[in-house]
């Protein structure tokens, strides 16, 4: 194999740092987006008993390209069973058979609060964003939570309008004073860096820097004076099978679809 | 015992002005068809109820249908934004409406007690999120035997329910299979039911044990109305058509172009055109 770095995208690099976070022991409820290009390439690389699971009630599925919405017949076709909405909810999420809950969001804060609600005012907003769908309790029964995201002054938020899934709420031990058992966010993938919420505050800090990337670039990229761990680390290159499967993945998902999802 | 009737004299005894109507179909079965139909009818003032209000509830809100929505997640899937629903929503085109809005686990849940007749529904969910806070029917209950704060919420019992299914019977039993969604509750849950079909056959043959089935004496009519989840998919007649999702994005930006195609493709049409949609989604296939 040759030693020279492959060219990769921002993008990329995301979807790649976030795959290997994930392992064969893993149940992932997947959202659709960057999360579902993360834990089908985990599946396609590393982690081949992956379980997914989307939230239309498709349980172990294996699609071979990344579905536009949550609920395409691939999803269904490939799945070792198929269950009911209500079922979903009820007995996999909130029965607490789900390891981890992969999550986006059109805002985050530093303590990995997320809105997908709206900008500005509820009652008269800026912006209608889609809403909740799944995500707030996903956000408090899943084991843990990793969030993806590529970074941007409008999205890395001082302050959220509107607090759509529960992170670390104003910092540590606001999930444990709502009777929340679980860990919520440990990971946020960008497209910069990965950040992890600190140990005594829960403030997300940056623990590694993608290849490439200076604390300017990420600093730049967020609302909020950014806090780096001590023992940055640096993300490792994309390797060319993992590149090779993901744009294998994607051109065959816009072959499907008519667009890269 | 369900009716045989045509998809216009379904919707005109299923769905009247002022009534709340959940059409249901996650992703999978989306009664596109009946949609139309309420827009051609010109229904007026409806609480529309439906967790993803997707393309279907995009044009019966452009159009001036609803008053009211119930629901969880508002976009295009995969696509963006639904610009109808927020053009109302961000500056009261045609007219202001009125949300009462949920998470998924919450509208689920709330199905489930529908069906089940129960007046709410309990689940963990809503810690430390804002929905409450804007949407007073969300409240709790403590749980009389741990102490534990749970959300609950209103069961959903819609005057009207609507659906699209793979298959009816000649008794008018009805048949779903593959992603099911919230079907069999929202038809459960509610006063009165149209479900549109693909097709109607003698005998369901061969089946799954584990189908969903709705029996005849819990439907009040059926319709048949090949293609009728078009854009959405019928699993096993025909595939989604993730391009006119990508489509509808540029279509319903702006108010003129969406009247345009309005008029064209629903108001100046019947549900015969989703008959032709599905035989080139078959052939595509």
């Amino acid at each position: 194999m040759s030693h020279t770095p492959i060219s990769h995208t921002p993008t990329e690099m995301m979807s790649i740092a976030a795959a290997r976070l994930l392992t064969n022991d893993d149940v992932c409820f997947v959202g659709i987006g960057a999360p579902s290009a993360a834990c089908n390439l985990a599946r396609l690389t590393h982690a081949p008993k992956i379980t997914l699971i989307y939230e239309s009630g498709t349980l172990s599925t294996r699609p071979s390209v990344l579905p536009l919405s949550i609920g395409d017949g691939e999803l269904c076709d490939t799945a070792l069973t198929t269950v009911g909405v209500p079922e979903m909810f009820r007995y996999w999420l909130q029965g607490g058979r789900i390891t981890i809950g992969f999550l986006g969001g059109a805002q985050i804060d530093r303590f990995a609060n997320l809105n997908t609600t709206v900008v500005g005012d509820y009652a008269a907003p800026k912006v209608r964003l889609p809403g909740g769908g799944g995500a707030p309790e996903i956000a408090s029964n899943c084991g843990e939570i990793f969030i993806t995201m590529a970074m941007g002054s409008r999205a890395f938020v001082e302050t959220l309008p509107f607090i759509t899934s529960f992170g670390h709420g104003k910092g540590n031990g606001d999930r444990a004073r709502l009777g929340l058992k679980t860990m919520g966010p440990t990971k946020v993938i960008t497209d910069l860096c990965v950040m992890e919420p600190d140990a005594e505050t829960a403030e997300l800090t940056v623990t590694a820097l993608h290849p490439g990337v200076t604390r300017d670039q990420v600093q730049a990229g967020c609302g909020w004076t950014l806090r780096f761990a001590g023992e940055l680390v640096e993300t490792p290159a994309p390797t060319a099978q993992e590149i090779e499967i993901l744009r294998d993945l994607h051109a065959r998902t816009k072959r499907a679809h008519g667009v890269a999802a | 015992m369900a009716e045989f009737v045509s998809l216009a004299e379904g919707i005109e005894a299923v769905v009247r002005d002022g009534c709340s109507v959940a059409m249901e179909g996650f992703t999978h079965l989306i009664p596109h068809a009946a949609g139309h139909e309420v827009i051609r009818q010109g229904r007026k003032r409806l609480t529309l109820i439906r967790m993803t209000p997707d393309l279907i509830y995009d044009q019966m809100i452009g159009m001036g249908c609803a008053e009211k929505l119930v629901f969880s997640w508002g976009g295009n899937p995969g696509v963006g934004s639904l610009h109808r629903l927020r053009d109302a929503v961000e500056n009261g085109w045609p007219h202001k409406l009125e949300l009462e809005e949920h998470s998924h686990a919450a509208m689920a849940n709330a199905y489930e007690a529908g069906a089940a007749n129960l007046p709410f529904a309990v689940f963990r969910g809503y810690k430390g999120v804002d929905l409450p806070k804007v949407n007073p029917r969300i409240k709790s209950v403590t749980c009389p035997y741990t102490g534990e704060v749970l959300a609950t919420v209103p069961a959903i019992r819609p005057d009207a329910a609507v659906i699209h299914a793979l298959k009816a019977d000649r008794e008018g039993n009805v048949l779903l299979e593959g992603i099911v969604g919230v079907q069999k509750e929202v038809v459960l849950a509610a006063r009165r039911s149209l479900v549109t079909v693909e097709e109607i056959v003698e005998d369901f043959g061969p089946r799954n044990a584990n189908a969903v089935i709705l029996p005849s004496w819990v439907v009040t009519a059926i319709a048949k109305v090949p293609g009728g989840a078009y854009p959405s998919y019928a699993q096993g007649y025909y595939k989604r058509a993730n391009d006119f999702y990508i489509a509808w994005d540029k279509i319903s930006r702006e108010r003129d172009t969406f009247m345009a195609w309005m008029k064209a493709n629903v108001l100046e049409q019947g549900p015969e055109v989703f008959a032709h949609h599905a035989g080139l989604a078959r052939q595509a296939a």
